[in-house]
């Protein structure tokens, strides 16, 4: 009763306020069981099938027949001459049954020469029946409010304990599926490891849980991991790709565009936990808090983190529009999981927003106070790859020396006025001499001023203009083709936004966007926290929660997360600690061949994920077991190295940077977050593993299994320093033998101990690795003399080789590419 | 001995060849394409006339009036305002904004050539010779007025970042015609002749995936290195050992596999195989010691160096030959906003000998019957000049209204001009072919039916020929 009451008031609430809706009144959840569920089954093929020309695009209407509004005239339900689309109860008195089922071609629908196919048997099934059983529209699920339902029971005593297992346990009861047994001790903390922090858990660790994995350690392991500072690294990795960071403007010349501060908030907010809520509102609009805070001010840079063209191609305000675009583009993935931009040129095809929607948004964003292109090339800013505004970020030491050059320079420029004034009129006197003198002296005094401020990080910030800037639907998304025009507002579906006064701040939209009723907000993010934990979300795409995303495998369990979410004053590390403690998270990853046939893709959880790892886990994992690693974290971009000339072959001959010169000594071995990213051409190593352009908003990526991919494992120059590297630490202890050392390498790279079987293959492919190069020492030696310095003895030469062979064959296993 | 031999060699004796079996790409249109078994005539919406498309893509927009489009009486309008009724309006860049519109006529003699009499430029000697085989389409046009959006829109059908490209989505929709290459690989002219002072930039975008599984992007070859990246084992490492340490990986991932039953071990372990026999076929593809000197000479003096267009030319006979489904080539330097005679001459003696010579060869071959060339830029140029104005010395801005492309073989129908623009080259009187029309032709060749083939992504079917539709340009096939 309580559900049906929430629709009717949201119903009633949509109705006052005007807005086209497609969250409409029937008797929910009336069909569940009963087989035909309006929102699984219906729903998803109005909208493939249908709303194309009967749904929310107002300019596409045909047959002035609308599927997507039961009760408008326009609606399926409306009397018309002589006939109705639906009569609910009886689909042979229903237009819509004759139309489907219809076999001329002038009548069928969809129509043959639409793009659409037809209805599949199932489908057809599905629609008869939910015609039969009286055509109840409900709301959409994603658009009304999550709801914490009772938690269900469930038989198994072990899977009552924890929220998640019971929801879990209780679909796979339902599909007559089990659960799996617990992943072994080392599997699970090496999953544990992975999620939270990106890299395979040490050694030591390793051996200390496996000798007590008690629910004590293991509680204990998730605490020390998730309050380790890799834990918001490798968090920070998937909101950058959330939110497109890059180290290039990405169109045009693609100059060097310095947004890094704001990598490291991102970073620095994950670590200390900052209220989920807190970490959205601060990047939507940190600049408008009252007296911001830095870290707010660095936070509101996610505005700037558009594509963006240098001046003198595109017109300035066609550029303005595609930067605006962009931005409100980013809000919408990144915070609402909605594809809003469909709707800058035309009203959405099949989610409930208009055009003017989406302009009202727009108007939010439009009063950038800031060029809509980056300037020329000369100056400062140019260099520091900054556009204003933007704030200084020196640290104490920089600030000291600024101060003191500042002094210094505004001394000279004071001396020098006097002395401009005595020698005027008087070019060749001995003052003018001294006048020449000075301004060298402030020249030189400038120049090591800039020197210091190439080293001043700097942050670029969301400003707003003082005077409110009008906007208007754009026809078509066309930057000059003004249609009305539109105040700021937030989409009419969605709950509605209190207003102070005549106009609406992007503040205020952002603490509209962390209300606790807001039906996306929280939903959208603790999917994608799941996904990062278990492969995929609750609802696969993660990117989109409209109707033409999936539905949620287990819809109760997400409002339950979200709900639970928002009440814990959106606590990210405890939302992480929920899922990782869960037994459905635990399980192991094996799967049978039933498995495999009845739940091929692992919806229903019956069994632990397996997942290729991102590319920055598994380049970062090969420098963390061999021990190159570089911890250092945060500041500017590095360039490790990368197969030569792949920028010149690409980039404009006047591209800032053009060349790539990658970084000697520490550089070369940082976490991947924190290469630099030329949105042109991605680091390889990145890309290959599918890692996006960063060009656009991703919320998942890709998980290919490629030769290329094949190739960069088997020959990547620094992947065979790292495994020379482990090999002489694996050589060092002197006097041990070959079977103790193989199963050290074994566990470094896959966390498992060596089993007979394995250690028998490793054995001979050792031995045949050591024939080999004790037959061709030159060939051992070419293998080594670029890693070793010609520091190694000819006798050990081949030994060295063997080994190298040894453990970068295990860098090829599948254990590095999967975590399981 | 060569990578070929030992190639060879290693096939019938490699141990771990044996256990594959997986698959290594899948088709939409219906069938697994097996590692063993990739072959041709695949499932398609109806009858290919194509097997393999090579693109000659010319990035920064050739002048369609001093290359194709003749207009033999605007020579009388030189240094007269383009009349408004022509302009009508249209939109121009930042660069030319706000200033008077002066026509420049091309300074170049244009001769009637091949059995129709079509009018080639003296810029284009080789292809006036094959202009029996080309198709000249007069009225292709765009929505974008800007390098990037524009190159954006003719590869990946939109002009917004972020779509799969044509080869990519080839690549998805027919799957692999062989297994030991890329479906889809890109080769960019290192250098080009008419100067670098105004070239824009490639983006990897343009041969990128976008939506689509990554295994689908292009595989750009490198003109220096390693061709495909991380392909030559390290100093140290020869094919045998590189074997018996594939041999290792292939054992343990098989234990690994029996303990945990994913499928996907035994992809990777399909997907190493491929690599080795990649580290095999890709030096063997572009190891051009075998090309008899006729052919060599066939292609012109650039071909000897590696990145030269014309080399580029030479590699994509090859990789066709190999059947490689879509070769894409990318050659820059077309942007001339001043200075433009001198600029073109130096790119047309880039393109116009291995262009032709790459239709002449392959139809020696018999391959162009069922291998479609295609060639175009982003859009075309204007008929007013930029910058100084004289009968020999101009520059033209950026015109999206109309320009020139041109396809050849694949089931196109030879010796034709089609479409055609008003006296200043400036609007489309007569058969306008939108860049999502022209796309679309491509995929009708090989098959596919451009409305067909779609991928879910952000909610919505997406297509090559995006949302507004697309026609088949009809009256050019055969």
């Amino acid at each position: 009763m309580e559900v049906y009451f929430f629709y009717l008031k949201r119903f009633a609430e949509l109705r006052t306020l005007g807005g086209l809706c497609l969250i409409l009144l029937g008797a929910p959840g009336s069909l569940h069981a009963a087989g035909v569920d309006f929102d699984r089954d219906i729903s998803p093929i109005l909208s493939q099938k249908c709303f194309a020309c009967h749904g929310p695009d107002e300019e596409k209407i045909k047959g002035d027949l609308r599927l997507d509004m039961p009760d408008a005239t326009q609606g399926p339900f409306a009397q018309r001459e002589g006939y109705r689309i639906i009569t609910p109860g009886d689909p042979d008195n229903s237009e819509l049954w004759q139309r489907i089922i219809a076999t001329d071609p002038d009548e069928q629908m969809p129509p043959p020469e639409s793009r659409h196919e037809p209805l599949s048997e199932l489908q057809r099934q599905k629609m008869k029946e939910w015609i039969s059983q009286g055509a109840k529209y409900e709301a959409f699920w994603a658009f009304a409010a999550p709801i914490k339902r009772p938690i269900p029971e469930v038989s198994n005593p072990e899977w009552m304990k924890h929220p998640i297992d019971r929801w879990v346990m209780k679909r796979l009861e339902e599909n007559g599926m089990e659960a799996s047994p617990p992943a072994d001790p080392r599997t699970l903390l090496r999953r544990l490891s992975f999620d939270l922090t990106g890299l395979p858990p040490s050694v030591e660790v390793l051996t200390r849980f496996a000798k007590d994995p008690s629910e004590t350690r293991y509680e204990e392991a998730v605490d020390r991991f998730l309050n380790s500072p890799q834990y918001g690294e490798h968090m920070a990795k998937y909101w950058l790709d959330l939110v497109r960071f890059a180290d290039t403007n990405g169109l045009h010349h693609d100059h060097y565009r310095d947004m890094t501060p704001y990598r490291d908030w991102v970073i620095r907010a994950f670590n200390e936990n900052l209220p989920f809520d807190a970490f959205i509102s601060h990047q939507l609009a940190g600049d408008l808090f009252p007296s911001p805070t830095q870290d707010q001010m660095i936070a509101s840079g996610f505005n700037r983190l558009h594509l963006i063209i240098d001046v003198g191609t595109a017109l300035p305000e066609e550029s303005y529009t595609r930067n605006v675009v962009d931005r409100v583009t980013a809000v919408g993935t990144a915070f609402m999981g909605l594809t809003v931009q469909c709707a800058s040129c035309h009203d959405h095809k099949f989610d409930p927003i208009t055009t003017k929607d989406f302009y009202q948004l727009f108007a939010f964003f439009n009063n950038f106070d800031g060029k809509p292109e980056t300037g020329g090339r000369s100056g400062l800013d140019f260099k520091r790859g900054l556009q204003a505004p933007y704030i200084d970020l020196p640290n104490a030491s920089q600030r000291h020396d600024l101060n003191q050059l500042d002094a210094a320079l505004s001394e000279l420029r004071e001396e020098s006025k006097k002395l401009k004034e005595a020698v005027a009129g008087k070019e060749s006197s001995p003052q003018a001499e001294n006048l020449k003198t000075l301004e060298k002296a402030i020249q030189d005094q400038q120049k090591r001023r800039d020197a210091l401020m190439m080293q001043v990080p700097a942050a670029m910030v969301m400003k707003e203009r003082d005077e409110v800037r009008p906007a208007f639907i754009l026809k078509r998304g066309v930057y000059d083709q003004y249609g009305d025009e539109v105040m700021r507002d937030t989409p009419s579906f969605l709950p509605a936004m209190p207003k102070k006064g005549e106009t609406p701040s992007r503040l205020d939209l952002a603490q509209w966007m962390v209300r606790s009723d807001h039906p996306l907000t929280a939903r959208v993010a603790v999917n994608r926290f799941w996904q990062q934990c278990f492969g995929m979300g609750l609802v696969k795409t993660s990117e989109d929660f409209g109707l033409q995303g999936e539905r949620p495998s287990h819809p109760e369990l997400l409002d339950y997360l979200a709900r639970d979410f928002i009440e814990s004053n959106w606590n990210l590390k405890r939302l992480m600690k929920q899922l990782v403690m869960s037994k459905t998270y635990r399980q192991s990853s094996g799967v049978s061949p039933h498995q495999r046939d009845i739940d091929p893709a692992n919806r229903w959880l019956g069994r632990g994920s397996r997942y290729r790892m991102d590319s920055e886990m598994i380049r970062d994992q090969i420098f963390e077991i061999s021990e190159l690693l570089n911890p250092v974290m945060g500041g500017k971009s590095v360039k490790p190295p990368q197969p030569a000339k792949l920028w010149e072959i690409v980039a404009m001959p006047f591209s800032y940077p053009k060349v790539y010169e990658p970084d000697q000594g520490g550089g070369k071995y940082r976490r991947s977050l924190y290469t630099f990213w030329k949105r042109a051409q991605p680091p390889p190593q990145m890309s290959l593993f599918d890692a996006p352009s960063r060009e656009a908003c991703v919320a998942r990526r890709e998980r290919t299994n490629t030769p290329l991919q094949a190739l960069m494992m088997m020959n990547e120059p620094e992947f065979f320093r790292a495994a020379f590297h482990m090999a002489s630490q694996l050589l060092e202890p002197e006097g041990q033998s070959d079977e103790l050392r193989l199963a050290r390498a074994y566990e470094q790279v896959t966390s498992q101990l060596l089993k007979i079987r394995e250690q028998r293959l490793l054995t001979d492919a050792l031995g045949s690795f050591r024939r080999f190069y004790q037959d061709d020492p030159e060939a051992a030696g070419k293998l080594i003399e670029p890693f070793s310095g010609g520091m190694v003895g000819s006798e050990q030469t081949s030994e060295m080789a063997a080994w190298t062979m040894v453990v970068h064959s295990l860098f090829n296993l599948d254990w590095v590419r999967h975590r399981q | 001995m060569s990578p070929t031999v030992q190639w060879q060699q290693l096939q019938t004796r490699r141990s771990f060849l044996k256990w594959s079996a997986m698959g290594l790409g899948s088709s939409v249109l219906g069938h697994l394409i097996h590692g063993q078994e990739a072959s041709r005539g695949l499932p398609t919406h109806h009858t290919p006339r194509a097997k393999r498309v090579i693109f000659l893509f010319m990035a920064g927009a050739p002048s369609q009036l001093d290359l194709f489009d003749f207009k033999p009486d605007l020579h009388k309008q030189f240094n007269q305002p383009l009349p408004p009724s022509v302009s009508n309006g249209q939109r121009v860049t930042a660069m030319t904004r706000g200033k008077e519109q002066i026509v420049a006529p091309s300074m170049f003699q244009f001769t009637p050539k091949g059995q129709n009499g079509i009018f080639m430029c003296e810029l284009l000697p080789h292809l006036s010779e094959v202009v029996d085989d080309l198709c000249i389409i007069k009225s292709t046009h765009t929505d974008a007025i800007n390098h990037d959006p524009a190159k954006t829109m003719f590869c990946t059908g939109s002009q917004i970042p972020g779509k799969a490209s044509l080869g990519s989505w080839l690549s998805y929709g027919l799957g692999s015609l062989n297994r030991n290459l890329p479906d889809f690989m890109v080769l960019n002219s290192a250098f080009w002749t008419g100067g670098t002072g105004n070239v824009q930039a490639l983006y990897s975008r343009l041969w990128g995936s976008g939506f689509l599984p990554s295994k689908h992007q292009g595989v750009s070859l490198q003109p220096e290195g390693d061709p495909v990246l991380f392909l030559s084992n390290p100093q140290g490492v020869s094919r045998e050992v590189r074997g018996q340490m594939l041999d290792l990986v292939t054992a343990l991932n098989q234990e690994h596999l029996k303990e945990l039953g994913d499928p996907e071990i035994q992809t990777t372990i399909a997907q190493q195989e491929m690599a080795f026999r990649m580290q095999a076929s890709v030096p063997e593809l572009t190891d051009m010691s075998q090309e008899p000197e006729h052919v060599l000479t066939m292609y012109g003096p650039e071909v000897h160096k590696t990145g030269s267009f014309a080399r580029n030319c030479l590699l994509a006979r090859r990789m066709v030959e190999r059947d490689v489904r879509f070769v894409q080539l990318f050659h820059r330097g077309w942007d001339h906003h001043v200075g433009l005679p001198k600029k073109i001459r130096g790119q047309a003696f880039d393109v116009d000998q291995p262009a032709g010579a790459l239709i002449k060869d392959l139809k020696l071959r018999g391959l162009l019957d069922e291998t479609l060339v295609v060639f175009g830029g982003e859009f075309g140029r204007t008929t007013f000049g930029q910058g100084k104005i004289e009968r020999d010395q101009y520059g033209r801005d950026h015109h999206p209204r109309c320009f020139t492309t041109w396809m050849a073989g694949g089931g196109i129908r030879g010796g034709m001009t089609y479409g055609q623009t008003d006296d200043f080259s400036y609007n489309i009187v007569k058969d306008p072919v939108h860049v999502n029309d022209f796309n679309a032709t491509i995929l009708h060749q090989l098959g596919i039916d451009h409305q067909r083939l779609s991928f879910p992504f952000q909610g919505l079917d997406q297509r090559l020929t995006g949302v507004e539709g697309a026609t088949v340009v009809k009256g050019i096939l055969s």
